[in-house]
C-alpha cells in the first residue's frame, strides 16, 4: 500500500487499540497487530468552538476539526451529507404516553440513510491514505451510499450484498454503476468474503473493513447534531437501532467530546439500544447480563440490523450500562407496527430500522425501563421507500372505485 | 490431518508474507498447536491468557463459525480450510 507521506487528516494524531491500548501511525489498519481489537482514532482537538461550527457548511463537515478527514475536505466532490431534520413528535409522544420526543429524521441524506454519513468520512480518508476503488460488504444501506459516493468522486465502487436483499436497495445501488455482486449466504458471510478481498487487493477500501476505524467516526456527527439542534444540549434519554453496534456507541462518544470540548454542559443521559428479535445477540447479551455478545443466524424482516456476529457488540453493552441504558428487541410484527405508528402520527416514512426504533420505545416506555418524563431522541436511520415488502400487506388502498362521483358516494369515503 | 490456514494481514510477519500455509491436527486446537510450531508466536496473537480463542478474532473450518460449534475442539478433517479472521468488521 502507498500510503501519502504524513497523511493528513485533520486533527487525528493515531490510531490506537481499544482493548490493549497498544497505538500505530495513521494508516490502512483496523485491527490490532497484538489482539486483534479494533482500533480508534486518536485526536489532538484545538480549540473548537461553537461559533466555529456554526459558521460551517449546512452538512457534516461543520464538524471537520472533530473528524479523521483533511482540512479542505469539503473542496472535493462528496455527496455533502447531513444536517438532517431533528423533528419534534408530539403525536407520537402522545400515543406512547411521552412528554417530549424528537425523531432524528436520517433518511434526508442523499442517498437516505445515516450510511452516506460515514461513508463521506471514509471516503475522505481513503483517498488520503492511497486507495483507489471504494468497496464494502453491505445489507443495502451502505451499498446506495457507496456507490453514489463513489460515482461523486470519480472513482470505482464494488459493493457485495446479500442476494435475498430488498430489491428496491438492489436497484438503487445499481444504478449508480460500479460493481455490485450479489453473494449467496447472509450478511455474515458477505463481511467474511469482504474481510478475506481485503486482504488481498492492497488498493481496495473496503469502507467498513481495512478503513473502519475512520468510517465509523462518521457517525459521530448524528451526535453532534442533536447536541447542536437541541440548542447546545444533550436530550436525556436516546434511543439507537443496532446492527454493529458502531453507531450507537459514535453516538455516545459525540456526546462525551462536547462535553469534554466544552460545547455542552456536563449531565447524565441514557442510551438505549434497539434490535430486532430475529436478530437480537446484543439485546439478549444485555438481557444476560454478559458483557459479551454470542453470534446469531439472523431471520427478521430487519435486514439492514441482520449482524448475526456485531463487531461493537461489547462496547453497546459498555455504553448501555455506563448510562444506565437498556438494549431491548420486538418482534417483525412489532416492526411493522413500528413504521406504520411513525407514519401515521408523524408523517415519515421509516423503513424496518426505524419500525425496530419505534417498537423498541414503545417497549421501553411500557417497560418502565425508560422514564416518559425525560427528553428523548430516537433516530431513524434510512427510508422506508427502501424496504417497501415490509408494509405490503398492511399499506393498502382503501377502495377502488369507478371514475364517478357517484361510486365515491356509494364507497362510503365521504 | 493436514489443513490448509489462511492468514490474516497483520499475522503474515510470522509466515514471512504467507497468506496461506499448511499445519497439521484432528481439531482446531491442534492445528493451532501445529502452527505454533512452525510459527513461534503466532498461537498468542489467535489465543488470549488463559488458552481461549481472542474475543476479536473469528476462526472458520470451512464455512462454520467455529464459535457455533466445538469452539477449539472443532473437528478438522483431512484437507479442510481454516481461516483466521479480524472480527472487527462490517456494519
Amino acid at each position: 500500500m502507498a500510503i501519502a507521506p504524513a497523511a493528513s487528516l485533520g486533527p487525528a494524531t493515531a490510531l490506537t487499540c481499544r482493548e490493549c491500548g497498544e497505538s500505530y501511525d495513521l494508516g490502512p489498519r483496523y485491527a490490532c497487530e497484538q489482539c486483534f481489537g479494533p482500533l480508534e482514532i486518536s485526536y489532538d482537538f484545538a480549540g473548537i468552538t461553537r461559533a466555529d461550527i456554526e459558521a460551517g457548511p449546512n452538512n457534516i463537515w461543520r464538524y471537520k476539526g472533530l473528524l479523521p478527514v483533511p482540512s479542505n475536505v469539503e473542496s472535493t466532490p462528496n455527496t455533502e451529507p447531513g444536517w438532517t431534520r431533528l423533528v419534534r413528535a408530539d403525536q407520537l409522544a402522545s400515543a406512547l404516553g411521552i412528554q417530549r420526543l424528537w425523531v432524528k429524521d436520517d433518511s434526508g441524506n442523499p442517498t437516505h440513510s445515516f450510511k452516506d454519513r460515514v461513508v463521506a468520512v471514509a471516503l475522505a480518508a481513503a483517498r488520503e491514505l492511497g486507495f483507489k476503488v471504494l468497496a464494502a460488504p453491505s445489507t443495502g444501506n451502505l451499498a446506495n451510499a457507496v456507490a453514489a459516493a463513489a460515482a461523486r468522486a470519480g472513482i470505482r465502487s464494488a459493493v457485495f450484498v446479500p442476494s435475498d436483499l430488498e430489491s428496491q436497495k438492489i436497484m438503487a445501488t445499481a444504478v449508480y454503476g460500479g460493481t455490485l455482486v450479489t453473494v449467496d449466504g447472509n450478511y455474515d458471510d458477505v463481511n467474511r468474503l469482504a474481510s478475506e478481498i481485503a486482504g488481498e487487493e492492497e488498493d481496495w477500501a473496503f469502507v467498513n473493513v481495512n478503513v473502519r476505524p475512520y468510517y465509523a467516526e462518521g457517525s459521530k456527527t448524528l451526535g453532534y447534531e442533536i447536541a447542536e439542534q437541541l440548542g447546545w444540549r444533550l436530550p436525556d434519554q436516546i434511543v439507537v437501532p443496532v446492527a454493529s453496534g458502531s453507531q450507537l456507541t459514535k453516538i455516545d462518544k459525540a456526546f462525551q467530546e462536547f462535553i469534554k470540548l466544552g460545547l455542552v454542559e456536563d449531565k447524565p443521559y441514557k442510551v438505549f439500544g434497539a434490535q430486532a428479535t430475529g436478530c437480537s445477540p446484543v439485546s439478549a447479551a444485555f438481557k444476560a447480563g454478559h458483557d459479551v455478545v454470542r453470534p446469531v443466524k439472523p431471520d427478521t424482516i430487519a435486514k439492514s440490523l441482520a449482524i448475526g456476529n456485531p463487531a461493537d457488540g461489547p462496547y453497546v453493552l459498555d455504553a448501555v450500562r455506563r448510562t444506565g441504558g437498556a438494549v431491548e428487541d420486538v418482534t417483525d410484527a412489532e416492526v411493522v407496527a413500528g413504521i406504520q405508528l411513525l407514519a401515521q402520527t408523524e408523517g415519515i416514512f421509516g423503513e424496518t430500522a426505524g419500525g425496530v426504533t419505534v417498537g423498541v420505545l414503545r417497549k421501553l416506555v411500557e417497560s418502565g425501563q425508560l422514564d416518559p418524563a425525560a427528553e428523548t431522541v430516537i433516530i431513524n436511520s434510512g427510508d422506508g421507500l427502501k424496504t417497501l415488502d415490509a408494509v405490503a400487506a398492511v399499506a393498502r388502498p382503501s377502495a377502488n372505485i369507478a371514475a364517478s362521483y357517484d361510486a365515491f358516494r356509494k364507497a362510503g369515503l365521504a | 490431518m493436514s489443513v490448509s490456514v489462511r492468514i490474516p494481514t497483520i499475522l503474515r510477519t510470522y509466515t514471512s508474507g504467507s497468506s496461506e500455509v499448511k499445519a497439521e491436527g484432528a481439531t482446531l486446537r491442534e492445528v493451532i498447536a501445529s502452527l505454533e510450531s512452525s510459527y513461534a508466536g503466532i498461537a498468542a496473537r489467535i489465543l488470549d491468557e488463559s488458552g481461549k480463542l481472542r474475543r476479536f478474532v473469528n476462526v472458520y473450518v470451512g464455512d462454520e463459525d467455529v464459535r457455533f460449534v466445538e469452539g477449539l475442539d472443532t473437528a478438522t478433517a483431512e484437507g479442510a480450510q481454516v481461516s483466521i479472521i479480524p472480527a472487527v468488521a462490517g456494519g
